[in-house]
This record gives structure tokens, C-alpha cells and sequence, in this order.
């Protein structure tokens, strides 16, 4: 659409390096989407958490063609940086990061609805040397609110292209594409005056001096006790430093003001100043809804009210919607693995095929309309601007516990999977109250969990009506009081610092975007498919093979077949006997010293050790160890198979004879499962959030520890009150 | 909900003010850096504001300036003095 002659090629040798600023929530990422279509990739940059994405694309002036590479940086109010996250985007725009260069023009994207504020970025961007294009975004919902801006004359009073986008619709960006070249082409960056001249002159010396970027000394000038200065100090050492504080001094004593405070002190005046005449207001009814809105929403009575039936419709609608499909998925994968077993023939491929893969990847991927619905809802409520009042609303019970506010839908959304969970930590900007939600979040109860959990209920503890539920209740119970406390303790040694400022923008109300729901549920599916077509395919075809092999009798049968030939109790016997042999059961025997405190074998043993690279696997393992082979008992169908697999457990013995799975052992078990970190996918998602292997490390070591001394502690207080009840 | 707009300008720290006070920002005090996120915020001396509500337990609090909504938590919004007056809201 953009251009009639594509096959031209580019008539500039190099792409021209783009970047794109914004405040949060002024539609920045859409644009980046539209713009960029889906040939982005995400940019690594050591240290950080957030993520710079890198889109190409094409953009067609005065009849040529350019390539634009177009960087999307994170959503900041400033450039002033506290943390090495709020520092890249200063080191995009002085072309200090990675491999890319000094950007040849930098996209400013503001909120026609607050044109104001959204400018002071601005207003730090236009003095950084480069050209600006000025996006304005959000225009339709700035008239609805009775505020109309004029771009033309907002363009002439900036002296520099100012474009009115619609990257939902589409609209403006023709223009903006064409702006941004004839910008990059130009070379002629905006000339602006904000700082007091002594500033402006400090600054210019010390860049001289130090052979930095002025956009980056500024930085370093202005914010004291900053990112910028303690990146000046490392590598610049004590002179710089001394420099710097000489400069500060003698800018507060002219001036009779500290320097920090004086910056936004002059550029809001000067916004102010450029926006005047350019924005016309008109009374309007519209304007007030968000606020009326509010009024209920941000209620304490109401608005608590309102989120918790929000929430309750939330997971009621990911378990009630999602489970007519989950079953019908569920049954065509029963219905695949016996149509398969019947036309491949006997032999270990047939096993690897029936009781391997289709049991273990369709267990995950039974997983995918609850992983759907969540990022539906998710997206909806983001989008709408809900999410902002819930951070708002839970803000003081998780400060509490050290964590912010906006932790608590990640939170919430691991429940679900860990995964999404981690990756919606992205809302929170301190580092510190991101890396405690994300070491946390994986003790959430995962949906992964849940097979385990309804399996080992329904085998040893429903001999009561209550009991199920109550055991169930306790389960998902542990990673609500678990997660905050080791949230508390992180926050109080590791993550230790002063508190962080918490300020959150609460958004106008809008119709969310269909394009930007469907987008993020279809990303989510994708990563999740790839996840089980990849980690969990070929987890089971290991776990499978450890436990298959060796598969011949001491004389020389193929087990399978001695098990099919035999009759009645026997297969039983025979099954451990083989089973006892295999890889996984010797490494799992020589264990043994480690399963006795918490009361399993090396049967149980074997099953947990197999999930360690994703928990769904444990109840495929314990069927593959037990014995859960369909042919057996060809009557039982869809739920029955989980039925038959409960009765083994039931009826499976020590080698004593007395029965393996007591209540203590189960419930060891349960917690074992409900604490540990079974999943890589997990731990590598942090690895790449974290950008470190350090912290899925040591989430690793700290949840595999509470788990075992978990599971210690309820088989060994559980034996001794089992012994005063029945002794 | 009916507003408790007092007759005459009263100076108060923004954190002390009832429901649907409305006024203006008469200082932000300090130089570290929460000041200067109030400030790249637009809490800047002679802005009107609103204040919008407070969560559950008290803390954070919603307020209007400008053309948007913020909310913050009292611990910062002590350092904001609002003084009330008459003056409409947008």
C-alpha cells in the first residue's frame, strides 16, 4: 500500500536507525506493531529487563524507496534514569546500544488527550541533536473528550512534522513513514531552548571534556544519584566524578535552585508555551465518564466488590468455558494413541508412540483454551484500562509483602501457567518489585498441577465428602501464603532498597481493540504450542525411553510380550520386575536414602525426578511405572482411565507388603509437587525476562528445597499423628 | 457523593484532603528523586487538581490533573501542599 514501485529496492545504501519514544499507554506498541508488521525481533541487551524490539520496514518519499530500521523502545515518562532498564532508552537515543549507531531520527509519540504531559519526553527528545517527528496518537478519543488539537498549527509552532496516527485503523501512517524519511534526509534537528544558558553551557563542556554524548552528560548532570552518573563513575572514574559535582555546585549556587527539580521546573512552561493556541476545548459529556466510572470502579466497598466478581468470573470462565474443549481434546488424543496402537505394530515403537508422546504432549496440550481464554482476558482488561484500577485496588495488601500493586494480575495469571505470568511482569518498572514477582510467581498453583493434585485427592483422600475440596482448598492455599512470605524475605535481604515510587497512570476507559486482544491470545498460543511440540515431545520420549529400557527378560524376551502372555495377577508382578531395572528406576533406587524422610520409593521417586523438565509429565510417568496399559481393561473409557490409574496407586505395595501410598505419603507427594519447580519452560522464560541464568537458578535451588523439606515435614508429622489416631 | 470544598483557601498536604477536594498545588518539597518524578508528572506548582478517591485501606489515592488520572501512594503525595479553592476541574 505504502508504494507503487516496490521492486525499486532501496535507494539508500544503509537503513535509516529509527527510534520510537513514548509515554506508556499512548497506543506506542500498536504503532510499533503496525508499522513493523511481524518482522520484528527482540534486540539482547546484557543487565536489563525490558525489551527493545527491532522491526524493518519500508517507507516510500518524493518516489523512492528507504529502509527504516525501527527500534521500539520500553514506555517512559522520562529520560531521567534510576535503573539500568530506565537507561537504555537514553543509550538508544545517544546510540550507545548494542551494535546499532546514533539513530538518524527519533518518532515522538504523544496522547492528543493529554497533550501535555505526553510532551515532556518530547521535550527531552528535541534537544538531544536528531530529528523529531511528532506522532499524535489517540486523536478520536481527545474529541470525544471535547479536546481537538490542531496538528498544522502545533507543526508550525515545533517547527517539525507532527502526524496524527490511527495504527489500529491504520490512518496517518503513510504520512508518518514519509515524515520520518524527509526528517532522516533533512538532517536538521529541532532547536529548542528550555535549560538556562549556564546548563546548556556546563553541559557542552563537560561532553568536550569527558568525549560523551551532551544527551547523555545531561543526564548524568541532572539527575543526581542516577543511572547515568553511576555509569560515569565506572567508567570515567574519580576526576569525571569530582567534574561533575564542581559543575552542580556551581549551577546551584547561580541558579538559587537544586538542579534536579529545576529541569521539569522549565520544560513545562515551554510545552506549555508551544501547546497554547493549538488546542481548542469544548464542553462535552463524554469527558467525565472515566472519572464517573472511577467513582464506582476505585470504590473501597464497591470497587473491591466489582474486581472480586470480575475476578471470580475470570477463573470461572477459564475453567467453565475451556473444559468442554478440553475434554474434547482429551478424548481425541485417547482416540489417537488407541487408533495408533492398533496400526503400528507390537515393539518399542508402538510404546513410545502410545504410552510416550501422545499421553504426555496431549496432556499439555488439553492446556491450550485455558491459555487462550486467560490472554483474552487479559488483553481485555488491559486494554479497557481495568488492569490499572486492580493495581490500584491491591496495592496496600501486596506493598505488605514487598511487592507492588501491579504484581498481583501476574500473580493471579500464573494460577494459570507461570509463563504468561512471568511475561505480564512486564507492567512493573522497578526492577527489584519485578524480579520478586517473578522468583514467586512459579509457586502459584499452575493449571499443570491440577492433574496431580485431582489424581492423588481422588485415590487417598476422599474418604469424607469434605475432604477433596478441603485438600484441593490447602493445595492452591500453600502458594498464596507461600509466595508472599518468600516475597517478603527477598524484598528484605536480596532485593533490599529504598522503596519504590509507586505511580500509576489510570488510563481513560476505552473499547479495547479486537486486533490487539486476538494479537496477544495468538502469540500465546504459538509460544505455548512450540513449547509442547518441543520441551514436552521430547521430555516424554526420554522419560519414556528411561523407563523402558533395558526391555529384555535376563532370558532374552522382550518384556512387553512376556506381560501380554501372561495371565491375571501376575502382569502386575511382572511389570515391576521389569520396570525395577530400567534406567530411571536405578538411578531412583540408589536415591533411596533421599525418598525415606519423605516416605516414597523408588517407584515415586522415579516419577518426580522425570518431571522435573515439566510437571505434567508425573502423572504419564506414574502411569507408565504403575502400568496403565488401556488393553488391560478394555471397558474403561474417558474418565475411567484416571480411575483405573487411582486404583493402582491404591492397591501398589512396599516390598514389605504393606501398602505404598499412605495418607502421609500422598499428601508428601502434593506438596512436593505443589512447591517444586518442575518446569523448564519456566525457568528458562525467567532466564530470558532476567536476561541471567541467575535467577531461574536460584528460584530452582530455594523451590526445590522448600518443596523437599516440605514434603519432609507433612510425611513426618503426618506418620506421627497417624500413629496417635491408629496406634 | 457531595463535596466537602471548604469556603476559603486552606493549605494542606495532598495526602490529608477528603473525597472531591479540589484545588491547586502550592509546592512540592525535596530534590530527590520522588520529587522529580512528582514534577515530570506534572504535580508542578499552580496546576489544579482533583482528588479522586482512595483505595481500600487508605492507601494509594487517585487524583485529576491535567487531562489524566493518576494514582499514588500518601507516602508521596505528603510532599505535595494543595491549596483549595473554588476553581473548577477539568
Amino acid at each position: 500500500m505504502d508504494t507503487f514501485d516496490k521492486g525499486s529496492g532501496p535507494t539508500h545504501g544503509k537503513p535509516f536507525q529509527v527510534a520510537l519514544l513514548g509515554n506508556p499507554n499512548t497506543g506506542k506498541t500498536t504503532l510499533f506493531n503496525a508499522l513493523s508488521g511481524l518482522r520484528h525481533r527482540t534486540g539482547n541487551y546484557p543487565g536489563v529487563t525490558v525489551e527493545v524490539r527491532k522491526g524493518a520496514l519500508k517507507a516510500s518519499f518524493n518516489g523512492t524507496d528507504h529502509d527504516i530500521d525501527l527500534l521500539d523502545l520500553p514506555g517512559t515518562y522520562s529520560l531521567a534514569a534510576r535503573s539500568p532498564d530506565e537507561l537504555l532508552a537514553v543509550d538508544v537515543v545517544t546510540g550507545c546500544f548494542g551494535e546499532s549507531s546514533r539513530p538518524d531520527a527519533l518518532v515522538c509519540m504523544a496522547d492528543a488527550s493529554n497533550l501535555e504531559r505526553s510532551l515532556y519526553l518530547f521535550s527531552q527528545a528535541v534537544e538531544l541533536g536528531v530529528p523529531v517527528v511528532l506522532a499524535l496518537s489517540m486523536v478520536d478519543l481527545a474529541a470525544k473528550q471535547g479536546i481537538k488539537v490542531d496538528t498544522r498549527k502545533l507543526s508550525e509552532q515545533l517547527g517539525l512534522a507532527v502526524i496524527a496516527v490511527n495504527a489500529t485503523k491504520g490512518t496517518g501512517l503513510r504520512e508518518l513513514k514519509a515524515a520520518i524519511i524527509e526528517a532522516a534526509l533533512g538532517k536538521v534537528a529541532p532547536n529548542a531552548q528550555m535549560l538556562p544558558e549556564a546548563v546548556k553551557s556546563t553541559q557542552a563542556e563537560l561532553a568536550k571534556a569527558w568525549n560523551c554524548h551532551p544527551g547523555f552528560v545531561l543526564r548524568a548532570l541532572v539527575d543526581e544519584g542516577g543511572e547515568a552518573e553511576k555509569r560515569l563513575t565506572a567508567q570515567k572514574g574519580a576526576t569525571a566524578v569530582a567534574e561533575l559535582q564542581a559543575a552542580r555546585q556551581k549551577l546551584t549556587t547561580q541558579h538559587q535552585i537544586a538542579l534536579p527539580v529545576l529541569e521539569p521546573r522549565c520544560r513545562y512552561p515551554w510545552i506549555r508555551k508551544q501547546v497554547a493556541g493549538t488546542v481548542e476545548r469544548s464542553q462535552n459529556n463524554q469527558k467525565g465518564f472515566t472519572e464517573k466510572a472511577d467513582r464506582w470502579l476505585v470504590h473501597p466497598f464497591y470497587g473491591t466488590g466489582i474486581f472480586l466478581l470480575i475476578m471470580l468470573f475470570f477463573f470461572q470462565a477459564i475453567f467453565v468455558l475451556a473444559k468442554p474443549v478440553m475434554e474434547w481434546l482429551g478424548e481425541l488424543t485417547d482416540g489417537l494413541a488407541s487408533w495408533l496402537g492398533g496400526q503400528l505394530g507390537p515393539g518399542p515403537f508402538n510404546s513410545l508412540v502410545c504410552e510416550g508422546v501422545i499421553p504426555g504432549v496431549g496432556a499439555v496440550l488439553v492446556f491450550l483454551p485455558q491459555i487462550l481464554i486467560l490472554f483474552a482476558f487479559m488483553g481485555v482488561l488491559e486494554d479497557c484500562g481495568y488492569m490499572a484500577r486492580a493495581a490500584f485496588l491491591m496495592d496496600r495488601l501486596m506493598a505488605r509483602c514487598g511487592l507492588s500493586g501491579k504484581a498481583f494480575i501476574p500473580l493471579l495469571s500464573s494460577l494459570g501457567c507461570a509463563v504468561p505470568g512471568i511475561l505480564s511482569t512486564r507492567v512493573i518498572e522497578n526492577r527489584r518489585d519485578r524480579l520478586a514477582a517473578i522468583v514467586v510467581a512459579p509457586l502459584m498453583s499452575c493449571s499443570a498441577r491440577l492433574p496431580v493434585y485431582v489424581l492423588l485427592t481422588g485415590a487417598f483422600l476422599s474418604q469424607t465428602w469434605w475432604l477433596p475440596g478441603l485438600t484441593l482448598f490447602g493445595l492452591y492455599m500453600i502458594g498464596f501464603v507461600v509466595a508472599p512470605l518468600v516475597a517478603w524475605t527477598l524484598k528484605s535481604t536480596l532485593l533490599a532498597g529504598e522503596k519504590p515510587i509507586f505511580m500509576l497512570e489510570m488510563p481513560p476507559f476505552r473499547v479495547p481493540a479486537v486486533k490487539v486482544v486476538a494479537r496477544r491470545m495468538v502469540e500465546a498460543a504459538w509460544e505455548f504450542l512450540a513449547r509442547a511440540g518441543t520441551l514436552i515431545l521430547a521430555s516424554m520420549v526420554v522419560v519414556w525411553a528411561l523407563l523402558h529400557y533395558p526391555s529384555t527378560t535376563p532370558d532374552g524376551k522382550y518384556w512387553p510380550e512376556v506381560i501380554e502372555e501372561s495371565k491375571g495377577e501376575d502382569r502386575l508382578v511382572l511389570l515391576e520386575q521389569w520396570k525395577s531395572n530400567t534406567i530411571l528406576a536405578r538411578v531412583s533406587r540408589s536415591l533411596d536414602p533421599l525418598w525415606a524422610p519423605v516416605g516414597w520409593d523408588w517407584r515415586i521417586g522415579a516419577a518426580a525426578l522425570a518431571s522435573f523438565p515439566a510437571r505434567e509429565v508425573v502423572v504419564a510417568s506414574l502411569g507408565i511405572v504403575f502400568g496403565q496399559d488401556p488393553e488391560w481393561e478394555e471397558t474403561a473409557v474417558g474418565d475411567e482411565s484416571e480411575k483405573r490409574l487411582a486404583s493402582r496407586l491404591q492397591e501398589a505395595k512396599r516390598a514389605d507388603g504393606s501398602r505404598l501410598f499412605t495418607i502421609p505419603t500422598a499428601l508428601s507427594l502434593l506438596v512436593f509437587v505443589a512447591l517444586c519447580c518442575q518446569c523448564v519452560s519456566t525457568l528458562a522464560v525467567m532466564a530470558r525476562e532476567t536476561r541471567s541464568w541467575k535467577w531461574p537458578a536460584f528460584t530452582f535451588a530455594y523451590m526445590t528445597t522448600l518443596a523437599y523439606l516440605g514434603a519432609i515435614l507433612v510425611f513426618q508429622v503426618g506418620t506421627m499423628l497417624e500413629g496417635w489416631i491408629r496406634p | 457523593m457531595t463535596s466537602q470544598q471548604p469556603p476559603f483557601a486552606v493549605e494542606k498536604s495532598l495526602d490529608k484532603w477528603p473525597l472531591q477536594i479540589q484545588g491547586e498545588i502550592v509546592s512540592v518539597e525535596g530534590t530527590d528523586s520522588v520529587a522529580c518524578r512528582l514534577l515530570e508528572m506534572g504535580i508542578l506548582e499552580g496546576e489544579p487538581i482533583r482528588i479522586l478517591g482512595y483505595a481500600p485501606l487508605g492507601d494509594p489515592m487517585e487524583i485529576r490533573l491535567r487531562d489524566f488520572q493518576l494514582s499514588l501512594r500518601l507516602s508521596e503525595a505528603q510532599r505535595v501542599t494543595v491549596r483549595t479553592a473554588p476553581l473548577p476541574v477539568d
